[in-house]
């Protein structure tokens, strides 16, 4: 048998965040919850994910990005999805395609709040690159 | 505090020019409505044309401006201005004081006149009109920027709050839509559940909304009566008492039979069951919850003590802001919409009271209100309300 891929998901709301863990386990990923941005840095501190999925507003508006800094500085190959449900809202406009964004947001990835199961699987395997 | 302004003197006779200069660059007016003294430093220039030229290059803040000039008048530089959408303080001088220049100078945008010749205090005279005038207009500017920027926050943090349950919502449904866990319909009733929870949940936010609007709007008529606050807070117990019963929790009444003051009983009941309903919300099984009511000599004291969960030092300084809520592990479960503290420190300063909190994590809190027996009976003026008060009135 092979060894199941581990995804860490972090985001503060506990509807969120089971969802998004009942999608991936149904596609097959072992999957790590964290309901803020502390847990999630407690768990990076002993293990190292495949891939991580970060909620952008949770305690503060941009726990998201420096949880992504975190992330990134510990493990610069870890793939990042960031979920976020603001964009609309704030009219904050950034997908992490331009390179001025890619500068300052260390997500690999940006998909919108809700979450779409085949969206999330797509984009999961596509960055795990299988 | 001290303002400079920059004057600028466009006038064809150097006497003028350098006589103005003269008696500006040594002359400080207090104005004491705008707490601050005024200063100035002057250029000068002897045409029109020059004048746009040192307009643009040094933004001056006071324009004196002479009318008959060679080439451009005085008037058309005005007018020039206005095209160019530069605004400034333009005073005009001019030996002709008719009335059909002064006239034609105001109607172009010109604040004042002056008849040439003038004195110095005259001219100081115009000067203090003209930059309290200045002060007021800037004053008022960032009043409205800050207004607006409050509103924008509070737009931005109710929208994230409204989205968050509809993607939770959302998110559910696409599970139940795609049938990711099989088609037994069972295994989804957990995931209805929670989208009931959580449109209850989105329900209550509107609601709250509501009433807090209706509070900052003052579209309720306010209706005042003497009444005895212990007999609202017995009320308001009462009507928590079936939550509380459902986790075990006691909820005691300490005070006298009577407690007399004037006030609204809306208001006073949103504040008795926002802070009661708090003590139980954020209490342990089996907890305990103590209502007092108290009085002094002008104030009406209510006490809530529970023995909760709790709050560290630097989750307690944000508590009355509109849709703060603490986030962690006790906390994750409850519903609310975090507008109950900020309608009851909103009702607080009508009352013209205070509201202080104490708490030890893990231990229990205590919410302590002061209310004015006898708080004026209608609204206080506009500005002295809280910042936020922007869902009602659009500016
Ligand atoms: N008695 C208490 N003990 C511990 N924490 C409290 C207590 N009262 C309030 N809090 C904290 O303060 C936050 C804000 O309270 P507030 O009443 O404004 O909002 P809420 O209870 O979350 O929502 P609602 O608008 O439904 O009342 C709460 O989310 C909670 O974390
Ligand atoms: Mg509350």
């Amino acid at each position: 048998m092979t060894v199941l891929k581990k995804v860490l998901v972090v985001d503060d709301d506990p509807d969120i965040l089971d969802q998004v863990e009942l999608v991936l386990k149904a596609g097959g990923y072992d999957v790590s919850p964290a309901n803020s941005a502390a847990d999630a840095e407690e768990f990076l501190n002993c293990t190292q994910p495949d891939l991580a999925i970060v909620d952008l507003m949770m305690e503060q508006a941009d726990s998201g990005f420096i949880l992504c800094y975190q992330i990134k500085k510990l493990y610069p190959n870890v793939p990042i999805i960031m979920l976020t449900a603001v964009r609309a809202a704030t009219g904050l406009d950034f997908d992490g395609k331009t390179a001025e964004a890619k500068s300052w947001v260390k997500a690999d990835c940006i998909l919108d709040k809700p979450v779409r199961p085949e969206e999330i699987l797509n984009t999961v395997r596509k960055l795990l690159g299988a | 505090m001290a303002e400079l302004f920059k004057v600028l003197v466009v006038d064809d006779e150097p006497g003028m020019r350098s006589g103005v200069a003269r008696i500006l660059n040594d002359c400080c007016i207090n104005l004491p409505e705008m707490k601050t003294d005024v200063r100035f430093t002057v250029s000068e220039a002897e045409s029109a044309e020059q004048g746009i030229e040192l307009i643009e290059s040094q933004k001056p803040d006071i324009l004196l401006l002479d009318h008959k000039l060679p080439g451009m008048t005085g008037l058309e530089l005005l007018i020039k201005l206005t095209e160019k959408k530069i605004d400034i303080l333009t005073v005009m001088m001019t030996a002709y004081a008719s009335l059909e220049t002064a006239v034609e100078a105001t109607k172009n945008g010109a604040y004042d006149f002056l008849a040439k010749p003038f004195s110095p205090a005259e001219l100081k005279h115009l000067m203090r009109k003209g930059s309290s005038r200045i002060l007021y207009k800037r004053q008022a500017r960032s009043l409205a920027e800050e207004k607006k920027k409050v509103r924008f926050e509070f737009i931005s943090v109710l929208a994230h709050e409204l989205k968050s349950p509809l993607a939770a919502i959302q998110g559910y449904l696409n599970i139940i839509h795609e049938r990711i866990l099989g088609n037994d319909l069972e295994v989804y009733d957990t995931m209805i559940e929670r989208s009931l929870v959580r449109l209850e949940g989105m329900k209550k936010l509107i609601f709250d909304l509501l009433d807090m609007t209706r509070i900052e709007s003052e579209q309720r008529k306010r209706e005042f009566a003497n009444i005895n606050i212990c007999e609202h807070a017995k009320k308001a117990i009462e009507t928590s008492a079936l939550a509380a019963k459902e986790r075990d929790i006691t909820i005691n009444f300490n005070g006298p039979d009577n407690v007399a003051m004037n006030g609204d009983v809306l208001e006073i009941d949103i504040i008795l069951n926002n802070l009661i309903s708090n003590a139980i919300k954020y209490n342990k099984d089996n907890g305990k919850v103590d209502v007092d009511i108290s009085s002094n000599d002008n104030f009406v004291i209510i006490k809530v003590s529970d023995t909760g969960i709790g709050m560290k030092d630097d989750e307690m300084k944000k508590l009355f802001r509109d849709f703060v809520r603490i986030k962690n592990e006790q906390t994750r479960n409850i519903l609310g919409s975090g507008l109950g503290l900020s309608t009851v420190n909103k009702l607080v300063q009508i009352y013209e009271g205070k509201v202080s909190v104490q708490s030890e994590f893990s231990k229990g809190t205590c919410f302590t209100v002061e209310l004015l027996k006898n708080s004026h009976q209608n609204l206080k003026e506009e500005s002295e309300l809280p910042a936020n008060k922007i869902m009602a009135k659009t500016e």
